[in-house]
Order: C-alpha cells, then structure tokens, then sequence
C-alpha cells in the first residue's frame, strides 16, 4: 500500500476545505474521505486506489437517522449499513431497503460500511481490481479487457464499448426504488440530487461514476414520505445463499387496489452499470391486473434494452424471472 | 528411560509464539526503519509501545480492557496492529480482503473484520479479541461450546468464528439454523466444520 497522510478533520466544513484541493473525486483521486474502509481499503491494498490523503469523517456528526419534516426519513451518511437496516422506521415503512442491506456483505462488513460509502461501493470486475491488466475505468484510454474477457459476472444494461462493469450494490438498488435523494455538501454549496442522476453511465468516461467534483462530502440520503399500503420486496439471486455479490436482484414497491397495480417502482441490480431503475417495466405495469402474465411483461419490458457479453447472456432470462418473481411475491404478501 | 524435562517448564506452541512475538515483530520492522531512525536514543519509560518510525501516529487502543499507547504507520490495519505491534496473535490473517473473516475482532462490542479498518481509526475505541473472551481454565461458554461440539478442524478460522458467533447472541437472530448459517455467512471454514459450528452456537443460545 502506497503510503498517506492520515488527517481526522474537526468538523465538516474543515473537511471539505481540505477535500476541496483533490484534483478529482473520481478514479484517481488524491485524497479520499475514509468512513468504513470496506471498498477503499481493499482497492488501496491491491494499488487501485492510491490516494495521498486519507481524511477520516467517522467523527463527524452524520450518524444520524432523523424524522423529516415532511414525513420521510434522513440517514446521516456514516449511519453503518447494520444500523440502518434494523432501524424500526426503516424495516416498518421502508422494509425493501431493511431487506436489500441484510442480503448484502456480511454481518461484520454491515457493522463498519457506512451509508454514504455504499453510495460509492466499486464494481467488482476483476479487470478494474488487477492493475497488471488494461481497464478503462481504472486508467482511462487503456481498454476494455472484460469485453473479450471474462464477463460471467458484468453488466447488461447500461453498458458503452468502453465499460460493462457491474454496480454491485444492494442498498442502492432499494434507494432507487424508494426514489432517495442524495444531499451533498461542497465548496459551493448544499446541493440535493435525485438517486437516479447519481451514478453515471460509463459511456467514454467510465473513471466518472457519479456527479460528485472534488470537496463534495455526502451528508446524508433523505427518503421520501413512506407510500401507504405499498408491498415492498427485494429478491437476490446469486451462485451461493450468502455473502455473494447478486447475478441479478430486483426491488420491488408495489401498490395493488382491487387486484389492478396503481403505482410501481422498481429497479435492478447485478445486471446494470449503475443501480438501474426501470421506468419502462414500471409503465407497463401501471393499471394492469397484477397477475403473472402482467408482470411477465413487465419484466421483458426491463430487459428490452439489454445487451449480452460472450459469458453474461443467461442473466437477461435469469433478471426476468427475478423481477416476475418478486412481482408475484409482493401482490401476495399481505 | 525419559529424559524430557519436566512437563511444567515445556514450551508450547503458544507460550513460545507470546514469548518471541514482541521481539520478532520489532525487529522485522527495525530492519524498514532507515538507519537514523534506528540510531535514535531509546524512548523513555511511558512512551508509547513500538519503534520509530517516520510518519507514525499515536494511537490510544484499549485492548481486551488494557490501554495501549502505541505509535503505528497509517497504514497499519487493525489487523496487523493487534498481532504484530501488541503481538496478539491470537486474531488470523487469511485473505486480507475481507472475504473470509478470520480476522473478526469486536470494537466497542460489535463485530468487525480487523483487516479493512485502519488501527488510527480507532483512538480511544474498545478492541476485544479472542484473548479477551476467556482462559484456559475459564473459558467463554463459545469457546466451550466449540469445544464440546468439534467446531473446528483445522482451527485457523476458530478464534474468528467464535467472535463472530459471541457477537451474534446480542444480534436480532432467528431461532432456528438457518437464520445462524445466514449471521455466520461472514466466516469462511474451509475445513468445513460448519454443522458442527451452528450446532455450539445453538447449544450456547439454548443455555443462555
């Protein structure tokens, strides 16, 4: 590991002050923000990441889930994964985030990995990971060796020539179907951006994975009011029962009155370059019999778009089915 | 005719790694110091514990309910700072990356894998490793749970699974195997002693 200066700033304007000289805040960057160190320090041991500064935000005080005046819900951006998903609020009104947090990692990486790092969790691809191959989201330009290479594992959805690594998070697959948004604090400013607007899509610039510029500190995620009634599921499907990354998973909120679906959001994870929201699965399924053969077509609606790699193909059906199948749980649940 | 020495003064496995652990680390790291480093005179009684090296910081740990002022490169996981600086070598490597769970300590009584956090990053925290559950002669009910039920072949993965598995008794936790496989997932045996380790796990729960 290259080594760093190791700063525990005072409060978080000293923080983003000092953030604000990284020449980015994407692959590359100089210095990073460290909470709970799952992804960093793991990219840090293998060279991915080589920041020179490491300034340490557990002692700032963004551990905090609180009411919002609106009726939704803030999480302070350090609140830990494990924190959040147990939370009464959260598993009563928001229970698809609760089950998409707890599906994830393990329960010691859930105590330590924060809110605001989960937002910025890495792909998995073993090309990004492996500084002796060519990456383009590691060094741009360089190319892309999972495109010939081994992609079993790699996106289907939102891919470019360029990049088809994977967004491996759970948790964000449940914010984007709860509709989040993202609080940032900067250099300039308070700004609130919706969840979907976040991540970006690799296109030529894969090395730029959200719409965060250098000083920009994540304070906290909002969630909106909780919707009344709503059925609420998050479906993994992964090669063992646990502690794996998702080959495809669905998150599913769902309204049904009077067996016809009124309201539906959905987004996918494990198939997308970023967590992938589906409006076109959701437009289809809007005013129509919440029945199997509604959310079949819900479910080809999603995938339409897809794009199969040399070893990935299977995970176009495999997300289908996920996504059907979470459907048909959430209209039965009580 | 025997001509062992007596059973009492024969070094075991153990006592012989606790004995040399301090000196073998320091001088591994002496030998990375540059040269005047090496040359500085002698910390005073009080100082903090390890050598001088350049960039380190100071960090306050309470170890198994014992303060340790320690000097540490940044970089130093809480891993490598529990067996190499407080030579506790009770606490496993095995991938370094967070995949296994082998190094599962408890800091402030919830479980963490020691080798994704930096030992800086917890001034003034409250570290439990295996050493701090129990004593031969008094051992934690885990640790005699494992015991009783064989859950272990091996052991390399033990001191992990066993922190994990004490961290679990105060988590929310179903009642049968299954959710324990699902809290256990964390700690890779490969060995494969798992039925045996839910099987301790259960018996501790029943018990408690």
């Amino acid at each position: 590991m290259h080594t760093f200066k190791f700063v525990r700033p005072s409060d978080s304007s000293a923080a983003i002050a000092m953030a604000a000289t990284a020449k980015t805040a994407q692959q590359g960057a100089d210095l990073r923000f460290i909470a709970g160190g799952t992804t960093l320090l793991d990219l840090m041991k293998l060279n991915v990441e080589t920041p020179a500064r490491l300034i340490d935000i557990n002692r700032l005080p963004l551990g905090k889930i609180e009411a919002t005046a609106d009726g939704g819900l803030a999480i302070g951006a350090t609140v830990r994964n494990s924190d959040l998903a147990h939370y009464p609020a959260v598993q009563r009104d928001y229970s698809v985030l609760s089950q998409a947090i707890l599906l994830g990692a393990s329960a010691q990486i859930r105590n330590m990995a924060t809110t605001a790092g989960n937002l910025l969790q890495r792909t998995r691809c073993v090309y990004f990971r492996d500084t002796a191959m060519p990456c383009n989201k590691r060094e741009p330009g360089t190319g892309c060796s999972a495109i010939t290479g081994s992609n079993r594992m790699l996106a289907v959805l939102g891919t470019s020539d360029q990049c088809i690594a994977t967004n491996p998070s759970d948790m964000c697959v449940a914010m984007a179907a709860l509709e989040a948004t993202v609080h940032i604090q900067g250099p300039k400013g308070k700004r609130a951006i919706a969840f979907g607007d976040f991540h970006l899509l690799p296109g030529n610039t894969p090395n730029r994975e959200t719409v965060l510029e250098s000083g920009d500190l994540i304070t906290h995620v909002t969630l909106p009011p909780p919707v009344a009634g709503s059925k609420q599921v998050y479906l993994k499907l992964r090669d063992r029962a646990s502690y794996e990354f998702a080959l495809a998973s669905a998150a599913v909120v769902l309204t049904v009155t009077g067996g016809k679906v009124t309201r539906a959001r959905i987004a996918l994870g494990g198939v997308g370059t970023k967590p992938w929201r589906s409006p076109e699965a959701e437009a289809a399924l809007v005013g129509q019999a919440a029945d199997g053969t509604s959310f079949r077509r819900a479910a080809e609606a999603a995938m339409k778009g897809a794009k199969p790699q040399s070893e990935n193909g299977f995970k176009i059906e495999l997300a289908k089915r996920c996504l059907a199948h979470a459907l048909q749980t959430a209209a039965a649940s009580g | 005719m025997r001509d062992d020495p007596p059973s009492g003064s024969k070094p075991t496995r153990r006592t012989f790694l606790r004995s040399t652990g301090t000196s073998a680390a320091a001088a591994f790291v002496v030998a990375r110091v540059p040269a005047s480093a090496q040359a500085a005179p002698k910390p005073p009684p009080g100082a903090p514990e390890g050598p001088n090296i350049e960039g380190a910081i100071s960090v306050s740990l309470r170890i198994n309910g014992k303060d340790h002022a320690l000097r540490v490169d940044p970089r130093t996981s809480l891993l490598d700072c529990l067996r190499e600086t407080v030579a506790l070598t009770g606490t496993k490597k095995g991938c370094d990356h967070g995949q296994c769970g082998a190094c599962t300590v408890h800091v402030n009584g919830r479980r963490v894998i020691s080798c994704l956090t930096l030992a800086v990053m917890h001034d003034g925290e409250e570290i439990t490793t295996i050493e701090g559950l129990g004593m031969p002669g008094a051992l934690h009910p885990m640790q005699a749970a494992f015991l009783a039920h064989d859950g272990y072949q091996c052991g390399y993965c033990t001191s992990g699974q066993i922190m994990s598995a004490v961290a679990l008794l105060k988590e929310p936790c179903g009642p049968d195997d299954a959710a324990v496989k699902e809290l256990m997932s964390g700690n890779i045996c490969r060995c494969g002693a798992y039925t045996n380790i839910v099987a301790a796990i259960q018996q501790v729960r029943k018990n408690a």
